[in-house]
């Protein structure tokens, strides 16, 4: 079987510094895999890198979404087959409601892919009742759909809109990049629970974060520990709870030698 | 009738659509042709053809003296190239003005069509005063509005029809001398609106009336005046798309506006010239007692626009309001702006500037705030934003602040921001191409001034935007 997410060998140039050094990774439909590790060790790296940022040159090894490599696909390519990624920091876009750009984009994907069997535009009547259910499910109040995108939004607001995004575009592969930074508890249990919500078995989830405390909402099925750019440990879930009581060092310390 | 006109904001829109709305160009035929060039004999001609009681042609013939007199402006963009003797000064398309549709010839109506006119009337419009060359050939008011007194006429009909409220009010917001400009349009002026609103009259639908230069090397030069009485209101609306030519033509309009106590009027613009007209266009009104004036100025096209609406607020409790959007595509500048004149106690003002230059385009904020002595308590607020699309294009900003009063309240702000690569990167991972991306977040950007438009303005002007943004134009 062709995997969902194939990442071979991968190594990632950012202004000329070598970050990522050789991942392999493999994801399924259905999975949750939590990529931890310290500040700097890359993480959000391969999250632009997974999502198509210019800035992120890709210098050796491959990256296959169910089975065709990505590297020739522009981001707004990789997006529109599917390919979603939640931003640490969501760029704020005066003046473009938040409905008026997901309806965009939503039109953008179906246009590309006949998504959902149907290439056409989705009726506005239509496109509504899909925001706003998302919107319900998400806790946000039904004005976040006519104000401007992430304009003025607390970190918590950005979040949740993040997955909002997520939950109405439908991706196959969802990379999240920290989304549980910034956010206070009843965020997290929010956020955490709107991905749950959208979580099915066609898609695979790469989820990112520094801290253990997102997985006890999300239940990762498998659980790797980047450090210095390599994935130096992989494990269960059972990993995560170590690290917590552990701290990073002992891996640092294993992964030098 | 026309084939519908559906607003949408489909992206996919092509260049060719863009010539076949705004670029084509009618077989010119004409009743009668001036020659080319200016003179003495020239604005004679003018008066006598248009049969103009003798203040009128004596005006036109003071306002030429002061054109000759007055140098060329060296400020702002540069318009030196101008030859004024290869412009016409005065054609007509058709031998009078007309009130019903079924009158209006056939080529210019098909012209119309094609601009989508009797669609925009069906919609929403009370009265259409459309320009097609230097008259005004088709103009159709309500009779809701003829009961209410409301005069919306061509301004040449205007002054034969009510002269004296004409001779009352014209050139005293913009005395002929006011620029070298608007001392050649009142020479030669022909064509524009004028506009009655009696006492307490509100005109519920925006007035409008559509602009169109479809003659080589043809000045146009018309002519507007609106006066509000007293608690009236009115929104007056043009638009202005002109098709492609070869070589320069100049557009120099005046608009007055008078707005007398308690009344409130709106003046929106959308003007697209074709990328070789020079657009030196002088707008002002006059605020008396807590009267209000809102200028919507949107600036797309044209070789070189030097444009700043002003407002003077010359009663206590006048506010004026000066919304500006401007667009430079390669070889074009954009020196826009606005002006606004505190002459009274507790008189506010907001000027709100928005400029997007791409492809080497330029453009230029120009404004004045000036506050008189004596108009204490008055408050100005300015603010003026550019995005600059790329580092080959050119963004200034010269605002002018002149304050002669200590109790005033005044705010300015202005910033210049580059389109970043990290806010493209976030809409192209959301499945936007760069374009589309690209062309989101100009909207983005000027949609605190599109939102002020008439809706069907609004589809037209983001439509624009998205055109210039594809490239295809100019």
């Amino acid at each position: 079987m062709t995997p969902h997410l194939e990442i071979k060998n991968l190594h990632v140039q950012v202004e000329g510094k070598a970050i990522l050094k050789g991942i392999d990774l493999t994801i399924q439909p259905g999975e949750i895999h939590a990529i931890m590790g310290p500040n700097g060790s890359g993480k959000s790296t391969l999250a632009n890198t997974l999502a198509g940022h210019p800035k992120y040159v890709i210098t050796q090894g491959d990256v296959l979404y169910q089975g065709e490599s990505v590297l020739d696909w522009g981001p707004d390519e990789r997006a529109q087959k599917g390919i979603f990624l939640a931003f640490q920091y969501p760029m704020a876009i005066p003046g473009v409601t938040v409905a008026n750009f997901l309806r965009t984009a939503l039109n953008a994907k179906r246009r590309a892919t006949g998504a959902n069997g149907n290439s056409k535009s989705i009726s506005i009547p239509e496109f509504r009742k899909l925001m706003i259910k998302q919107m319900e499910l998400l806790k946000l109040d039904p004005t976040f759909a006519t104000r401007y995108l992430n304009d003025g939004f607390s970190g918590g607001e950005k979040k949740r809109v993040e997955i909002l995004q997520m939950a109405v575009l439908n991706p196959q592969l969802a990379v999240l990049d920290e989304t549980d930074s910034g956010l206070d508890i009843d965020a997290l249990r929010i956020v955490s629970e709107g991905v749950n919500a959208v979580m099915n078995p066609q898609l695979g989830i790469l989820l990112i974060t520094h801290y253990q405390r997102i997985l006890n909402y999300i239940k990762p099925q498998f659980i790797h520990v980047l450090v210095s750019g390599k994935l130096a440990m992989s494990g269960g879930p059972e990993l995560a709870l170590q690290l917590e009581e552990k701290g990073y060092d002992w891996i640092i310390a294993a992964a030098a030698k | 009738m026309t084939e519908q006109h559906k607003p949408t904001f489909d992206i996919g829109s092509s260049g060719s659509e863009y010539k076949e709305k705004y670029g084509f160009f009618d077989p010119e035929k004409y009743v009668f042709k001036a020659k080319k060039g200016l003179n003495r004999e020239i604005v004679e001609e003018i008066s006598w053809m248009k049969n103009e009681p003798d203040w009128m042609r004596q005006y036109r013939l003071r306002a030429l003296e002061t054109f000759y007199q007055k140098p060329m402006p060296q400020w702002g963009g540069n318009i030196n190239d101008i030859d004024f003797d290869d412009i016409y000064y005065f054609l007509r398309a058709t031998d009078k003005s007309e009130r019903s549709w079924e009158d209006v010839p056939d080529d210019i109506k098909k012209t119309f069509d094609r601009l989508g006119i009797p669609e925009a009337e069906r919609k929403f419009l009370s009265g259409v005063g459309a320009q097609y060359e230097s008259e005004v050939v088709y103009h159709n008011i309500k009779e809701s509005l003829s009961k209410q007194g409301v005069i919306f006429l061509g301004m040449d009909q205007a002054l034969a029809e009510h002269p004296d409220l004409v001779k009352k009010y014209f050139g005293t917001v913009i005395p002929s001398a006011d620029n070298k400009f608007a001392a050649l349009n009142s020479a030669v002026w022909s064509g524009g609106s004028f506009i009655y609103v009696p006492k307490g009259v509100h005109v519920e639908m925006p007035l409008q009336a559509y602009f169109r230069i479809n003659a080589q090397n043809m000045g146009q030069f018309e002519r507007t005046l609106i006066i509000a009485d007293e608690g009236s209101y009115v929104h007056y609306v043009e638009g202005c798309t002109a098709p492609i030519y070869s070589s320069d033509s100049l557009h120099s309009a005046v608009v007055e506006i008078v707005i007398h106590k308690g009344a409130r009027v709106r003046y929106t613009t959308i003007q697209n010239w074709s990328s070789n007209v020079y657009n030196l266009v002088t707008k002002r009104a006059v605020a008396y007692e807590d009267a209000t004036m809102e200028w919507v100025d949107c600036n797309l096209g044209s070789k070189l626009t030097m444009k700043y609406p002003a407002v003077y607020m010359m009663g206590k409790g006048a506010h004026g309001e000066i919304l500006s959007v401007a667009f430079a595509g390669k070889g074009q500048h954009q020196d826009a702006g606005g002006k606004v004149v505190h002459g009274a106690p507790n008189t506010s003002s907001i000027i709100t500037s928005k400029s997007i230059s791409k492809d080497g385009g330029r453009t230029s904020y120009r404004g004045l705030l000036k506050v008189y002595p004596g108009a204490v308590g008055s408050k100005s607020n300015v603010r003026c934003d550019a995005l600059l699309l790329d580092e080959t294009s050119r963004s200034d900003t010269y605002p002018y602040i002149e304050v002669d009063e200590d109790d005033v309240t005044i705010g300015h702000e202005a910033s210049v921001s580059k389109i970043g690569e990290e806010q493209l990167f976030y809409l192209m991972s959301r499945g936007l191409s760069e374009a589309e991306a690209a062309t989101m977040i100009v909207s983005g950007f000027i949609e605190p001034i599109v939102k002020e438009l008439p809706m069907e303005f609004a589809v037209e002007m983001n439509r624009l935007i998205q055109l210039q943004m594809e490239g295809s134009v100019g």
